[in-house]
């Protein structure tokens, strides 16, 4: 359990002070996958860096399972460092170490023995697919693939939580898939919390739990990534949901019309669009208020409104068709405006 | 100067010259070099490392007037002309050595006149490494220590060794000028048969070898970087 109190940070620069943090609150569930996102400069990597103590704040507290480590000496502090382990958008692997002596790093760092190391960090790259890789150098490697060998670094201490910071954002959408799904994983089979920090609405939606949406350094939503996506309150929250708004777009749509919103996250893309498929399958007629979607590779990602005339019923039963397609997600918001 | 550079009264006593005194002289010249460079190395690296653990944001911050007095200190013995600094350390090289002259006497003002050079060096090589990656170690668990140790030194291996050769060419440089207090090797040599006796073959030749051996050492030196360099890919 991860307790963060009324924490503020602030920066003093060039330009005056930075209020980086400004008290923020959260309290993230053991086994949960827990995103934060928000825009550049909202404050989300100073708040990560302040669950692992990188960055002290000015005021509140960190508590993991009921321990303040902010009290801590710098000392204890390296040791619960080996519990809350990190992933970087740069991977931020040695690169004058060949993927194996990356994996045994902190291991090294904590004095397991030599040939103990090695037969973990083996372990940890057959968990993420590149037991093949042991001998190559970062440099020989994918960015996908760097991210793996970094992601079985981080799990080499068998720690209790894992902070991604932005850790998907230099990588392409399949790959991006392939990280959070190995991500998923992770948190399944070894009940590992995962901090999702991340500045993507679809990062979020395809493998986060519960979300908070950071703004101006301040909590300004947070519950269940259904909840916040489909009923998003604060500006801020709108603004992730309906990225449209921000561009300032007029959104074509009459008075009255229901919002359903789809995501597609790297769904294949069919000679008959989805929404023309579900008018003729369903009678149910739409009108595409908003699409933003690319395709990449025969498949779409991106996001779309429709806006439906009916009952609930219809509405539901639209939802149902949509989302029978793997990849896509769809649900009704309200708020929306 | 002309031709009778070239007689062959000339080229004969060159050669019993060459025959006498360019081995020692050259193998003095690369010993004195070598343990210049070693002990400049083993004093300015520690230091370079220091410069940047110990800048306030560094892993190690030190106290800041100590971070000024040893820039202060650097900056003083590399402003010093070398020729200088030789006469200077005369006490010090003859409490190290016993005595001022001679080939193991000049090793002590090479290392006073390469050691802050050394650590500028050192400095650079270890600011090209990326901050992220002292932050992931940092996140890591790793202490001050372990991230000198683990991090920034291997890190920086290709970028070191480059420039250790830069320092062990810029050494022999003034080892040749420490012929004229009595240092050994083939800049004495040079200057003793070249500046006060007017042999000009000797001389030359003597500069010549200087521009192999420095050549060499480069070319080892450059090899060695290329080659310990993991970014570089290859197949
Ligand atoms: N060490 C620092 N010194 C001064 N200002 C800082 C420092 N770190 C962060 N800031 C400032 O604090 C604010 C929040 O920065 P932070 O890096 O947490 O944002 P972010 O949400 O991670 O943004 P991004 O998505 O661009 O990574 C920014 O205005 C930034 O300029
Ligand atoms: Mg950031």
């Amino acid at each position: 359990m991860i307790e963060i109190k009324n924490i503020s940070k602030r920066f003093n620069t060039a330009d005056g002070i930075v209020e980086a943090l400004n008290n923020v609150s959260l309290s993230i569930a053991d086994g949960d996958i827990f995103g934060i996102i928000g825009m550049s400069g909202a404050g989300k990597s100073t708040l990560v860096r302040c669950i692992n103590m990188l960055e002290r704040p000015d005021s509140g507290t960190i508590e993991i399972d009921g321990c303040d480590i902010g009290k801590l000496s710098e000392r204890k502090l390296r040791t619960v460092r080996r519990d809350i382990t990190m992933i970087f958008q740069g991977f931020n692997l040695l690169m004058q170490r060949n993927c194996l002596k990356n994996v045994c790093f902190p291991l090294e760092l904590s004095g397991v023995k030599k040939s103990e190391a090695k037969k973990k960090a083996l372990e940890l790259l057959d968990i993420v697919g590149l037991r093949d890789k042991a001998k190559a150098y970062p440099a020989q490697l994918s960015g996908g693939q760097q991210q793996r060998v970094a992601i079985a670094r981080a799990l080499a201490t068998n720690p209790k939580v894992l902070l991604c910071d932005e850790a998907t954002s230099a990588l392409d959408p399949t790959t991006t898939n392939s990280i959070l799904e190995l991500i998923r994983n992770i948190n399944e089979k070894l009940g590992i919390t995962v901090v999702i920090i991340t500045h993507q609405m679809s990062v979020v939606e395809s493998i986060c739990k519960n979300v908070a949406i950071l703004d101006g350094g301040e909590v300004v939503e947070q519950g269940t990534v259904s909840e916040v996506f489909t009923h998003p309150k604060s500006k801020a929250a709108q603004n992730l949901v309906f990225p449209e708004m921000e561009s300032g777009s007029a959104i074509i749509n009459k008075a009255g019309d229901r919002i359903i919103r789809i995501v597609f996250n790297g769904a294949s893309a069919t000679e008959t669009p989805l929404i023309a498929r579900m008018a003729v399958q369903k009678g149910i007629e739409a009108n595409i208020a908003y699409a933003s979607t690319k395709s990449i590779n025969g498949k779409v990602y991106g996001s779309m409104l429709l806006g439906i005339t009916g009952d609930k019923e219809v509405v539901k039963s639209a939802i149902d068709y949509l989302t029978r397609t793997s990849d896509v997600m769809a649900q009704e918001v309200e708020n929306y405006g | 100067m002309g031709n009778d550079i070239f007689s062959s009264e000339a080229l004969f006593e060159a050669w019993q010259i060459i025959k006498t005194q360019f081995p020692l002289a050259i193998w003095e010249t690369i010993y004195v070099t070598i343990l210049a460079t070693v002990f400049a190395i083993l004093i300015g690296l520690p230091l370079g490392i220091l410069l940047v653990a110990g800048e306030k944001d560094g892993i190690l911050p030190l106290p800041s007037w100590l971070l000024q007095i040893l820039n202060v200190i650097i900056n003083l013995l590399r402003s010093v002309p070398f020729l200088i600094l030789m006469i200077l350390v005369f006490p010090l090289t003859r409490l190290i050595v016993g005595t001022v002259v001679g080939t193991t006497a000049s090793i002590v003002p090479l290392v006073i006149a390469a050691f802050p050079f050394v650590a500028r060096l050192a400095e650079s090589s270890i600011r090209e490494i990326n901050p992220n990656i002292i932050e992931m170690a940092q996140s890591t668990g790793a202490s001050p220590m372990q991230i000198i140790i683990k991090v920034m030194i291997p890190e920086s291996v290709p970028s070191l060794i480059s420039n250790a050769t830069i320092a062990f060419t810029t050494i022999l440089g003034y080892s040749a000028m420490s012929g004229i207090i009595g240092g050994g090797g083939l800049g004495k040599i040079a200057i003793n048969y070249g500046y006060y006796r007017y042999k000009y073959l000797i001389m030359i030749l003597a500069v010549i070898l200087l521009i192999v051996i420095v050549q060499i050492f480069q070319s080892i030196g450059t090899y060695l970087a290329t080659k310990t360099d993991k970014r570089l890919k290859r197949k």
